[in-house]
Protein backbone atom coordinates (compact mmCIF):
# COMPACT_ATOMS: atom_id res chain seq x y z
CA UNK A 1 0.00 0.00 0.00
CA UNK A 2 1.59 3.32 -0.90
CA UNK A 3 1.35 6.27 1.80
CA UNK A 4 -0.72 9.06 1.10
CA UNK A 5 1.81 12.07 0.98
CA UNK A 6 -0.96 13.99 0.94
CA UNK A 7 -0.08 17.48 -1.85
CA UNK A 8 1.01 20.24 0.18
CA UNK A 9 -2.18 22.79 1.74
CA UNK A 10 -0.13 25.89 2.36
CA UNK A 11 -1.30 27.06 5.82
CA UNK A 12 -2.56 30.70 6.65
CA UNK A 13 -1.32 32.83 8.91
CA UNK A 14 -4.74 35.19 9.15
CA UNK A 15 -3.45 37.81 7.00
CA UNK A 16 -3.51 36.40 3.70
CA UNK A 17 -6.20 35.01 3.78
CA UNK A 18 -7.64 36.19 -0.07
CA UNK A 19 -10.23 39.03 0.78
CA UNK A 20 -12.07 38.57 -2.42
CA UNK A 21 -15.99 39.30 -2.37
CA UNK A 22 -17.74 35.99 -2.27
CA UNK A 23 -20.49 37.54 -4.09
CA UNK A 24 -19.71 36.39 -7.49
CA UNK A 25 -17.22 33.89 -9.31
CA UNK A 26 -15.96 36.90 -11.31
CA UNK A 27 -13.04 39.47 -10.89
CA UNK A 28 -15.19 42.79 -9.15
CA UNK A 29 -12.45 44.95 -10.39
CA UNK A 30 -13.28 44.89 -14.15
CA UNK A 31 -17.06 45.87 -14.16
CA UNK A 32 -16.65 48.51 -16.85
CA UNK A 33 -14.57 46.46 -19.03
CA UNK A 34 -17.45 44.00 -19.33
CA UNK A 35 -19.85 47.04 -20.54
CA UNK A 36 -19.52 48.57 -24.35
CA UNK A 37 -21.83 50.96 -26.42
CA UNK A 38 -22.17 49.39 -29.41
CA UNK A 39 -21.68 51.19 -32.86
CA UNK A 40 -24.18 53.26 -33.73
CA UNK A 41 -25.15 54.77 -30.42
CA UNK A 42 -27.66 57.73 -30.25
CA UNK A 43 -29.08 59.39 -26.94
CA UNK A 44 -32.23 57.78 -27.34
CA UNK A 45 -30.98 54.08 -29.14
CA UNK A 46 -28.55 52.44 -27.87
CA UNK A 47 -27.17 48.63 -27.73
CA UNK A 48 -24.89 47.54 -25.27
CA UNK A 49 -22.86 45.10 -24.74
CA UNK A 50 -22.41 42.81 -21.32
CA UNK A 51 -19.64 40.19 -21.15
CA UNK A 52 -20.23 36.98 -18.95
CA UNK A 53 -24.05 37.80 -18.48
CA UNK A 54 -26.29 35.16 -19.78
CA UNK A 55 -30.70 35.20 -20.11
CA UNK A 56 -30.64 35.19 -16.48
CA UNK A 57 -29.46 38.91 -16.42
CA UNK A 58 -30.97 39.74 -19.42
CA UNK A 59 -34.57 38.54 -19.39
CA UNK A 60 -35.15 39.94 -16.23
CA UNK A 61 -33.54 43.15 -17.21
CA UNK A 62 -35.39 43.77 -20.53
CA UNK A 63 -38.54 42.68 -18.45
CA UNK A 64 -37.64 45.64 -16.11
CA UNK A 65 -36.63 48.09 -18.45
CA UNK A 66 -39.64 47.37 -20.34
CA UNK A 67 -42.01 48.65 -17.94
CA UNK A 68 -40.29 52.09 -18.37
CA UNK A 69 -43.17 54.11 -19.82
CA UNK A 70 -40.53 55.83 -21.77
CA UNK A 71 -39.16 53.14 -23.58
CA UNK A 72 -40.25 52.73 -26.86
CA UNK A 73 -38.44 49.29 -27.52
CA UNK A 74 -36.44 46.51 -25.23
CA UNK A 75 -34.28 43.61 -26.57
CA UNK A 76 -31.81 41.52 -25.55
CA UNK A 77 -30.15 38.13 -27.53
CA UNK A 78 -27.08 36.52 -27.28
CA UNK A 79 -25.18 36.66 -30.59
CA UNK A 80 -23.64 33.40 -30.41
CA UNK A 81 -24.33 30.35 -27.89
CA UNK A 82 -20.87 29.70 -27.37
CA UNK A 83 -19.60 33.59 -26.32
CA UNK A 84 -20.61 34.79 -22.97
CA UNK A 85 -22.29 37.79 -24.63
CA UNK A 86 -25.25 39.13 -23.71
CA UNK A 87 -26.62 42.35 -26.01
CA UNK A 88 -29.21 44.37 -25.11
CA UNK A 89 -30.99 46.89 -27.13
CA UNK A 90 -32.99 49.95 -25.92
CA UNK A 91 -34.81 52.56 -27.78
CA UNK A 92 -36.18 55.76 -25.71
CA UNK A 93 -39.01 58.50 -26.43
CA UNK A 94 -39.13 61.64 -26.52
CA UNK A 95 -34.90 62.61 -25.91
CA UNK A 96 -34.67 60.39 -22.27
CA UNK A 97 -31.59 59.23 -22.51
CA UNK A 98 -30.97 55.40 -22.68
CA UNK A 99 -28.38 55.67 -20.40
CA UNK A 100 -30.66 56.71 -17.67
CA UNK A 101 -33.35 54.44 -18.42
CA UNK A 102 -30.63 51.44 -18.09
CA UNK A 103 -29.23 53.01 -15.07
CA UNK A 104 -33.23 53.09 -13.43
CA UNK A 105 -33.88 50.00 -14.99
CA UNK A 106 -30.88 47.68 -12.90
CA UNK A 107 -31.75 50.10 -9.57
CA UNK A 108 -35.34 49.07 -9.98
CA UNK A 109 -33.83 45.19 -10.13
CA UNK A 110 -31.75 45.61 -7.14
CA UNK A 111 -34.94 46.99 -5.28
CA UNK A 112 -37.02 44.05 -6.79
CA UNK A 113 -34.76 41.83 -4.88
CA UNK A 114 -34.70 43.77 -1.52
CA UNK A 115 -38.63 42.97 -1.32
CA UNK A 116 -38.28 39.65 -1.81
CA UNK A 117 -35.66 38.81 0.48
CA UNK A 118 -37.79 40.53 3.19
CA UNK A 119 -41.03 39.08 2.28
CA UNK A 120 -39.43 35.72 1.97
CA UNK A 121 -37.57 35.97 5.47
CA UNK A 122 -40.93 37.07 6.70
CA UNK A 123 -43.09 34.18 5.42
CA UNK A 124 -40.39 31.84 6.86
CA UNK A 125 -40.69 33.61 10.04
CA UNK A 126 -44.85 32.63 9.52
CA UNK A 127 -43.98 29.44 8.63
CA UNK A 128 -41.74 28.47 11.77
CA UNK A 129 -43.94 29.85 14.14
CA UNK A 130 -47.16 27.77 12.71
CA UNK A 131 -46.27 24.76 11.61
CA UNK A 132 -49.81 24.58 10.21
CA UNK A 133 -51.70 22.06 8.36
CA UNK A 134 -52.85 24.65 6.67
CA UNK A 135 -50.86 22.91 3.54
CA UNK A 136 -50.70 18.91 4.28
CA UNK A 137 -47.95 17.31 3.00
CA UNK A 138 -48.21 16.76 -0.49
CA UNK A 139 -49.48 13.70 -1.34
CA UNK A 140 -47.75 11.47 -3.88
CA UNK A 141 -49.35 11.59 -7.14
CA UNK A 142 -51.94 8.49 -7.30
CA UNK A 143 -55.28 7.87 -9.06
CA UNK A 144 -58.47 8.17 -7.10
CA UNK A 145 -59.63 4.22 -6.95
CA UNK B 1 -60.43 55.12 -20.38
CA UNK B 2 -62.21 53.25 -17.55
CA UNK B 3 -59.96 51.02 -15.04
CA UNK B 4 -59.89 47.81 -15.51
CA UNK B 5 -62.48 45.69 -13.44
CA UNK B 6 -61.01 43.02 -11.03
CA UNK B 7 -62.80 40.31 -13.45
CA UNK B 8 -60.78 41.94 -16.33
CA UNK B 9 -57.04 41.79 -14.66
CA UNK B 10 -57.80 38.14 -13.20
CA UNK B 11 -58.58 37.20 -17.06
CA UNK B 12 -55.32 38.43 -18.35
CA UNK B 13 -53.64 36.55 -15.69
CA UNK B 14 -54.91 33.70 -16.71
CA UNK B 15 -53.02 31.45 -19.15
CA UNK B 16 -55.87 29.10 -20.85
CA UNK B 17 -55.24 25.05 -21.05
CA UNK B 18 -57.54 23.54 -23.79
CA UNK B 19 -57.25 20.15 -25.03
CA UNK B 20 -55.10 20.70 -27.61
CA UNK B 21 -54.08 24.69 -27.50
CA UNK B 22 -52.40 27.06 -24.93
CA UNK B 23 -53.99 30.65 -24.68
CA UNK B 24 -53.62 33.81 -23.47
CA UNK B 25 -49.75 33.15 -23.17
CA UNK B 26 -47.75 35.93 -23.13
CA UNK B 27 -48.24 38.67 -20.15
CA UNK B 28 -49.64 42.27 -21.39
CA UNK B 29 -48.50 44.21 -18.43
CA UNK B 30 -46.34 46.88 -19.80
CA UNK B 31 -47.06 50.47 -20.20
CA UNK B 32 -48.82 51.57 -23.68
CA UNK B 33 -50.33 48.08 -23.95
CA UNK B 34 -54.09 48.63 -23.35
CA UNK B 35 -54.90 52.60 -23.82
CA UNK B 36 -55.40 54.56 -20.58
CA UNK B 37 -53.54 52.09 -18.42
CA UNK B 38 -50.30 52.97 -16.47
CA UNK B 39 -48.43 49.53 -15.76
CA UNK B 40 -45.38 51.68 -14.85
CA UNK B 41 -42.93 49.89 -12.27
CA UNK B 42 -43.94 51.05 -9.40
CA UNK B 43 -41.99 49.85 -5.97
CA UNK B 44 -44.70 50.58 -3.89
CA UNK B 45 -47.42 48.27 -5.81
CA UNK B 46 -44.49 45.66 -6.18
CA UNK B 47 -44.31 45.55 -2.49
CA UNK B 48 -48.04 45.72 -1.79
CA UNK B 49 -49.00 42.81 -4.32
CA UNK B 50 -46.11 40.78 -4.17
CA UNK B 51 -46.54 37.26 -1.77
CA UNK B 52 -44.55 34.61 -0.46
CA UNK B 53 -46.58 31.74 0.63
CA UNK B 54 -44.62 28.68 2.18
CA UNK B 55 -45.88 24.95 1.65
CA UNK B 56 -43.09 23.11 2.77
CA UNK B 57 -39.84 24.45 4.39
CA UNK B 58 -37.76 21.24 5.39
CA UNK B 59 -34.12 22.00 5.96
CA UNK B 60 -33.42 20.44 2.22
CA UNK B 61 -36.73 20.02 0.38
CA UNK B 62 -38.46 23.75 0.31
CA UNK B 63 -41.89 24.25 -1.40
CA UNK B 64 -42.96 27.87 -1.39
CA UNK B 65 -45.13 30.43 -3.51
CA UNK B 66 -44.01 33.15 -5.39
CA UNK B 67 -46.96 35.85 -6.01
CA UNK B 68 -47.02 38.39 -8.51
CA UNK B 69 -43.75 37.97 -10.00
CA UNK B 70 -43.14 38.17 -13.56
CA UNK B 71 -41.39 34.91 -15.41
CA UNK B 72 -38.27 36.58 -16.05
CA UNK B 73 -37.54 37.35 -12.66
CA UNK B 74 -38.77 33.79 -11.15
CA UNK B 75 -36.85 32.28 -13.95
CA UNK B 76 -33.79 34.42 -12.91
CA UNK B 77 -33.84 33.12 -9.31
CA UNK B 78 -34.21 29.04 -10.73
CA UNK B 79 -31.31 29.36 -13.20
CA UNK B 80 -29.59 31.22 -10.32
CA UNK B 81 -29.57 28.41 -7.61
CA UNK B 82 -29.10 25.78 -10.34
CA UNK B 83 -26.62 27.00 -12.00
CA UNK B 84 -24.46 30.17 -10.03
CA UNK B 85 -25.07 29.82 -6.13
CA UNK B 86 -21.22 28.16 -5.07
CA UNK B 87 -21.19 24.76 -3.05
CA UNK B 88 -17.74 22.64 -2.83
CA UNK B 89 -17.20 19.40 -4.24
CA UNK B 90 -14.02 17.41 -4.91
CA UNK B 91 -11.97 18.86 -7.92
CA UNK B 92 -8.90 17.13 -8.13
CA UNK B 93 -8.05 14.00 -7.14
CA UNK B 94 -4.21 12.36 -6.76
CA UNK B 95 -4.07 8.73 -7.72
CA UNK B 96 -1.61 7.29 -5.97
CA UNK B 97 -3.04 3.48 -6.23
CA UNK B 98 -5.87 2.17 -8.38
CA UNK B 99 -5.84 -1.20 -9.17
CA UNK B 100 -9.46 -1.67 -9.54
CA UNK B 101 -11.48 -2.06 -12.61
CA UNK B 102 -12.25 1.15 -12.72
CA UNK B 103 -10.23 3.92 -15.06
CA UNK B 104 -9.05 6.97 -12.96
CA UNK B 105 -10.65 9.25 -14.58
CA UNK B 106 -13.92 7.38 -13.87
CA UNK B 107 -13.13 7.10 -10.24
CA UNK B 108 -12.20 10.57 -9.88
CA UNK B 109 -16.04 12.03 -12.14
CA UNK B 110 -17.86 9.41 -9.47
CA UNK B 111 -15.79 11.22 -6.49
CA UNK B 112 -16.48 14.89 -8.11
CA UNK B 113 -20.21 14.39 -8.05
CA UNK B 114 -20.45 13.07 -4.32
CA UNK B 115 -22.18 16.09 -2.10
CA UNK B 116 -20.01 17.22 0.32
CA UNK B 117 -21.75 19.46 3.88
CA UNK B 118 -19.51 21.23 6.42
CA UNK B 119 -19.79 23.50 9.23
CA UNK B 120 -21.98 26.57 7.99
CA UNK B 121 -19.45 29.12 9.38
CA UNK B 122 -16.82 26.92 7.51
CA UNK B 123 -18.34 26.87 4.63
CA UNK B 124 -18.74 30.58 4.42
CA UNK B 125 -15.34 30.70 5.37
CA UNK B 126 -14.05 29.41 2.62
CA UNK B 127 -12.79 31.49 -0.41
CA UNK B 128 -12.69 30.56 -4.11
CA UNK B 129 -9.65 28.97 -5.47
CA UNK B 130 -7.63 31.21 -8.14
CA UNK B 131 -5.19 29.86 -10.66
CA UNK B 132 -1.74 30.68 -9.58
CA UNK B 133 -0.77 33.56 -12.54
CA UNK B 134 1.87 31.88 -16.00
CA UNK B 135 4.54 30.01 -14.27
CA UNK B 136 3.64 29.58 -11.10
CA UNK B 137 2.91 25.90 -10.32
CA UNK B 138 -1.41 25.20 -9.64
CA UNK B 139 -0.05 23.92 -6.52
CA UNK B 140 0.92 27.15 -5.51
CA UNK B 141 -2.42 28.44 -4.88
CA UNK B 142 -3.65 25.89 -2.60
CA UNK B 143 -4.42 27.04 0.85
CA UNK B 144 -6.00 26.14 3.93
CA UNK B 145 -8.71 28.36 3.00
CA UNK B 146 -9.82 27.45 -0.59
CA UNK B 147 -9.06 23.50 -0.27
CA UNK B 148 -10.50 21.15 1.80
CA UNK B 149 -8.33 17.76 2.12
CA UNK B 150 -9.90 14.17 2.03
CA UNK B 151 -8.36 10.95 1.37
CA UNK B 152 -9.79 7.49 0.58
CA UNK B 153 -7.97 4.36 1.25
CA UNK B 154 -8.87 0.69 0.70
CA UNK B 155 -7.96 -2.72 0.14
CA UNK B 156 -10.05 -5.78 -1.29
CA UNK B 157 -8.82 -8.80 0.28
CA UNK B 158 -10.16 -12.55 0.87
CA UNK B 159 -12.46 -13.39 3.97
CA UNK B 160 -10.57 -16.12 6.13
CA UNK B 161 -11.87 -19.22 4.67
CA UNK B 162 -12.79 -17.06 1.84
CA UNK B 163 -10.66 -18.67 -1.18
CA UNK B 164 -12.09 -21.83 -0.23
CA UNK B 165 -15.76 -21.62 0.06
CA UNK B 166 -15.43 -19.97 -3.58
CA UNK B 167 -13.85 -22.89 -4.63
CA UNK B 168 -16.72 -24.44 -3.45
CA UNK B 169 -18.99 -22.64 -5.95
CA UNK B 170 -19.62 -19.97 -3.20
CA UNK B 171 -20.59 -16.90 -5.18
CA UNK B 172 -22.07 -14.57 -2.78
CA UNK B 173 -19.47 -11.55 -2.27
CA UNK B 174 -20.89 -11.16 1.43
CA UNK B 175 -19.59 -14.54 2.53
CA UNK B 176 -15.98 -14.29 0.31
CA UNK B 177 -14.36 -10.77 0.51
CA UNK B 178 -13.24 -7.75 3.18
CA UNK B 179 -13.37 -4.32 2.14
CA UNK B 180 -14.75 -5.13 -1.27
CA UNK B 181 -17.05 -2.40 -1.52
CA UNK B 182 -15.79 1.15 -0.81
CA UNK B 183 -18.74 3.35 0.27
CA UNK B 184 -18.34 7.44 0.60
CA UNK B 185 -18.50 6.87 4.08
CA UNK B 186 -14.93 5.65 3.56
CA UNK B 187 -13.91 8.73 2.45
CA UNK B 188 -11.72 10.78 5.52
CA UNK B 189 -11.70 14.61 5.73
CA UNK B 190 -8.07 15.53 6.88
CA UNK B 191 -7.44 19.35 8.99
CA UNK B 192 -5.55 21.58 7.40
CA UNK B 193 -4.12 25.12 8.61
CA UNK B 194 -6.56 27.31 10.30
CA UNK B 195 -9.42 25.16 9.60
CA UNK B 196 -8.81 23.25 12.75
CA UNK B 197 -9.89 26.84 14.15
CA UNK B 198 -13.62 25.69 13.90
CA UNK B 199 -12.60 22.67 16.19
CA UNK B 200 -15.55 20.90 15.20
CA UNK B 201 -13.92 16.76 14.71
CA UNK B 202 -15.64 16.09 11.13
CA UNK B 203 -16.04 20.03 10.07
CA UNK B 204 -16.67 18.34 6.72
CA UNK B 205 -18.04 15.10 5.15
CA UNK B 206 -20.06 13.70 2.76
CA UNK B 207 -23.89 13.90 3.20
CA UNK B 208 -24.74 10.26 2.20
CA UNK B 209 -22.40 7.93 3.17
CA UNK B 210 -24.04 4.99 1.55
CA UNK B 211 -23.16 5.98 -1.90
CA UNK B 212 -21.21 3.39 -3.55
CA UNK B 213 -18.53 4.52 -5.14
CA UNK B 214 -16.84 1.36 -6.52
CA UNK B 215 -16.05 -2.35 -5.87
CA UNK B 216 -13.36 -4.75 -6.14
CA UNK B 217 -12.07 -8.06 -5.60
CA UNK B 218 -9.12 -9.59 -3.58
CA UNK B 219 -5.90 -8.06 -4.66
CA UNK B 220 -7.40 -4.92 -5.64
CA UNK B 221 -6.93 -1.75 -4.19
CA UNK B 222 -7.28 2.33 -3.90
CA UNK B 223 -5.22 4.76 -2.74
CA UNK B 224 -6.35 8.42 -2.89
CA UNK B 225 -6.11 12.48 -2.16
CA UNK B 226 -8.80 14.74 -2.63
CA UNK B 227 -8.79 17.81 -2.95
CA UNK B 228 -12.42 19.83 -3.10
CA UNK B 229 -13.07 23.30 -3.64
CA UNK B 230 -15.74 25.71 -4.14
CA UNK B 231 -17.55 26.27 -7.71
CA UNK B 232 -20.68 26.94 -9.43
CA UNK B 233 -22.89 24.98 -11.18
CA UNK B 234 -22.08 26.85 -14.55
CA UNK B 235 -18.59 25.49 -14.77
CA UNK B 236 -19.77 21.83 -13.65
CA UNK B 237 -22.85 20.22 -12.27
CA UNK B 238 -21.40 18.70 -9.65
CA UNK B 239 -21.39 22.37 -7.89
CA UNK B 240 -24.51 22.92 -8.25
CA UNK B 241 -26.10 22.97 -4.72
CA UNK B 242 -29.84 21.84 -6.03
CA UNK B 243 -30.82 18.41 -6.99
CA UNK B 244 -33.12 20.13 -8.89
CA UNK B 245 -34.68 23.61 -8.46
CA UNK B 246 -38.05 24.00 -10.52
CA UNK B 247 -41.48 26.47 -10.59
CA UNK B 248 -44.69 25.42 -11.82
CA UNK B 249 -47.43 27.47 -12.87
CA UNK B 250 -50.20 27.36 -10.14
CA UNK B 251 -53.17 25.16 -12.16
CA UNK B 252 -56.60 25.95 -11.65
CA UNK B 253 -59.77 24.76 -12.42
CA UNK B 254 -63.50 25.96 -13.01
CA UNK B 255 -66.27 23.75 -12.97
CA UNK B 256 -68.71 26.07 -15.32
CA UNK B 257 -71.67 23.93 -14.94
CA UNK B 258 -72.41 21.46 -12.46
CA UNK B 259 -71.00 17.86 -12.69
CA UNK B 260 -72.94 15.37 -10.22
CA UNK B 261 -73.89 11.29 -10.00
CA UNK B 262 -71.21 9.09 -12.24
CA UNK B 263 -69.86 11.42 -13.81
CA UNK B 264 -68.53 13.38 -10.53
CA UNK B 265 -66.80 10.40 -9.91
CA UNK B 266 -65.73 9.54 -13.04
CA UNK B 267 -64.38 13.59 -13.32
CA UNK B 268 -62.62 13.32 -9.76
CA UNK B 269 -60.54 10.01 -11.44
CA UNK B 270 -59.35 12.56 -14.29
CA UNK B 271 -57.21 14.26 -11.79
CA UNK B 272 -54.63 13.16 -9.44
CA UNK B 273 -55.89 12.58 -5.76
CA UNK B 274 -56.88 14.79 -3.54
CA UNK B 275 -57.78 17.43 -5.85
CA UNK B 276 -61.42 16.93 -6.79
CA UNK B 277 -63.87 16.32 -3.70
CA UNK B 278 -67.48 15.15 -4.13
CA UNK B 279 -69.75 16.91 -2.03
CA UNK B 280 -73.57 16.38 -1.79
CA UNK B 281 -75.94 18.53 -3.97
CA UNK B 282 -77.21 20.78 -1.24
CA UNK B 283 -80.91 22.95 -1.79
CA UNK B 284 -78.74 26.28 -2.03
CA UNK B 285 -76.69 24.37 -5.14
CA UNK B 286 -80.44 23.14 -6.45
CA UNK B 287 -81.70 27.31 -6.19
CA UNK B 288 -78.99 29.03 -7.83
CA UNK B 289 -79.23 26.33 -10.87
CA UNK B 290 -82.26 24.59 -11.96
CA UNK B 291 -80.52 22.13 -13.76
CA UNK B 292 -80.10 20.31 -10.60
CA UNK B 293 -83.45 20.05 -9.72
CA UNK B 294 -84.46 16.74 -8.10
CA UNK B 295 -80.75 15.60 -8.05
CA UNK B 296 -80.59 16.76 -4.33
CA UNK B 297 -78.20 14.52 -2.35
CA UNK B 298 -76.57 12.92 -4.97
CA UNK B 299 -72.99 13.78 -4.96
CA UNK B 300 -70.98 16.72 -7.08
CA UNK B 301 -67.47 17.55 -7.91
CA UNK B 302 -66.11 20.17 -6.12
CA UNK B 303 -62.33 21.54 -6.66
CA UNK B 304 -60.68 21.15 -3.57
CA UNK B 305 -56.92 21.73 -3.93
CA UNK B 306 -55.72 22.66 -7.29
CA UNK B 307 -52.65 23.15 -6.67
CA UNK B 308 -51.91 19.58 -6.44
CA UNK B 309 -53.06 18.99 -10.24
CA UNK B 310 -50.46 18.03 -12.10
CA UNK B 311 -52.78 19.62 -15.57
CA UNK B 312 -52.81 16.53 -17.70
CA UNK B 313 -55.80 17.93 -19.43
CA UNK B 314 -57.74 13.73 -19.11
CA UNK B 315 -60.85 15.55 -18.10
CA UNK B 316 -61.03 17.70 -21.65
CA UNK B 317 -60.85 14.03 -23.16
CA UNK B 318 -64.24 13.30 -22.31
CA UNK B 319 -67.03 14.48 -23.92
CA UNK B 320 -69.50 14.45 -21.06
CA UNK B 321 -67.27 16.92 -19.60
CA UNK B 322 -67.52 18.86 -22.66
CA UNK B 323 -67.87 23.16 -21.73
CA UNK B 324 -68.46 22.05 -18.73
CA UNK B 325 -64.47 22.72 -17.11
CA UNK B 326 -62.17 25.28 -18.18
CA UNK B 327 -58.43 24.89 -17.08
CA UNK B 328 -55.78 27.48 -17.19
CA UNK B 329 -52.75 28.49 -15.03
CA UNK B 330 -52.03 31.53 -13.05
CA UNK B 331 -49.37 33.26 -14.76
CA UNK B 332 -48.07 34.98 -11.49
CA UNK B 333 -48.25 32.57 -9.19
CA UNK B 334 -45.07 30.26 -8.86
CA UNK B 335 -44.81 27.39 -6.98
CA UNK B 336 -41.08 27.10 -6.25
CA UNK B 337 -39.61 23.51 -5.14
CA UNK B 338 -35.76 23.53 -4.11
CA UNK B 339 -34.22 20.04 -3.11
CA UNK B 340 -30.72 20.95 -1.78
CA UNK B 341 -28.37 18.62 -2.07
CA UNK B 342 -27.43 18.68 1.74
CA UNK B 343 -24.82 21.53 1.44
CA UNK B 344 -27.00 24.68 1.73
CA UNK B 345 -30.23 24.64 3.35
CA UNK B 346 -33.19 24.76 0.48
CA UNK B 347 -34.37 28.44 1.51
CA UNK B 348 -31.03 29.55 2.41
CA UNK B 349 -30.23 28.92 -1.62
CA UNK B 350 -33.17 30.69 -2.70
CA UNK B 351 -32.14 33.66 -0.62
CA UNK B 352 -28.61 33.68 -2.11
CA UNK B 353 -30.04 33.64 -5.23
CA UNK B 354 -31.85 36.87 -4.67
CA UNK B 355 -28.76 38.02 -3.52
CA UNK B 356 -26.67 37.17 -6.51
CA UNK B 357 -28.81 38.79 -9.20
CA UNK B 358 -29.05 42.45 -7.07
CA UNK B 359 -25.09 41.52 -6.71
CA UNK B 360 -25.16 41.13 -10.74
CA UNK B 361 -27.51 44.32 -11.13
CA UNK B 362 -25.51 46.52 -8.73
CA UNK B 363 -22.04 45.20 -10.88
CA UNK B 364 -23.61 46.25 -14.10
CA UNK B 365 -24.37 49.76 -12.72
CA UNK B 366 -21.04 50.37 -11.20
CA UNK B 367 -19.50 49.65 -14.69
CA UNK B 368 -22.01 51.61 -16.24
CA UNK B 369 -20.84 54.45 -14.02
CA UNK B 370 -17.69 54.08 -14.44
CA UNK B 371 -18.20 54.24 -18.66
CA UNK B 372 -20.74 57.27 -18.01
CA UNK B 373 -18.48 59.56 -16.01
Amino acid sequence: MPDLAPVEIRASNGDDHDVVDPLYSLDRSDDVSRIRVLPGAMETAASFQFDKEDHTLGNALRYIIMKNPDVEFCGYSIPHPSEEKLNLRIQTYDGVSVYSVLDKGLRDLEEMCDVITEKFEEARAQKAEKMDVDDPEPLPFRRVG
Amino acid sequence: MPAPTQEELERRKRLEIKAETVGNAASTDFPHHWPGEDHEWSLDYFKDSFQVRFHNNSTHDSEFSLIGLDTSVANAFRRIMIAEVESLAIEDVFIYQNTSIMQDEILAHRLGLIPLKGDPAALKWLQWYRKPVDDQSPAAGFADFNTVLFTLKKTCTWQEGGKQRFIAGETDPEKLYEDYNVYAGDIVYHVSGKQSDFGAENLFEVVNPDILILKMRPGQEIALVMHARKGIGQDHAKFSPVATASYRLLPTIDILKPIVGEDAKKFARCFPRGVIKLEPVSEEDVQKDETLQGKEGEIKAVVANPMRDTVSRECLRHPEFKDKVKLGRVRDHFIFRVESTGQWESDEIFLESVRLLKGKAQRLRNGLDELMS
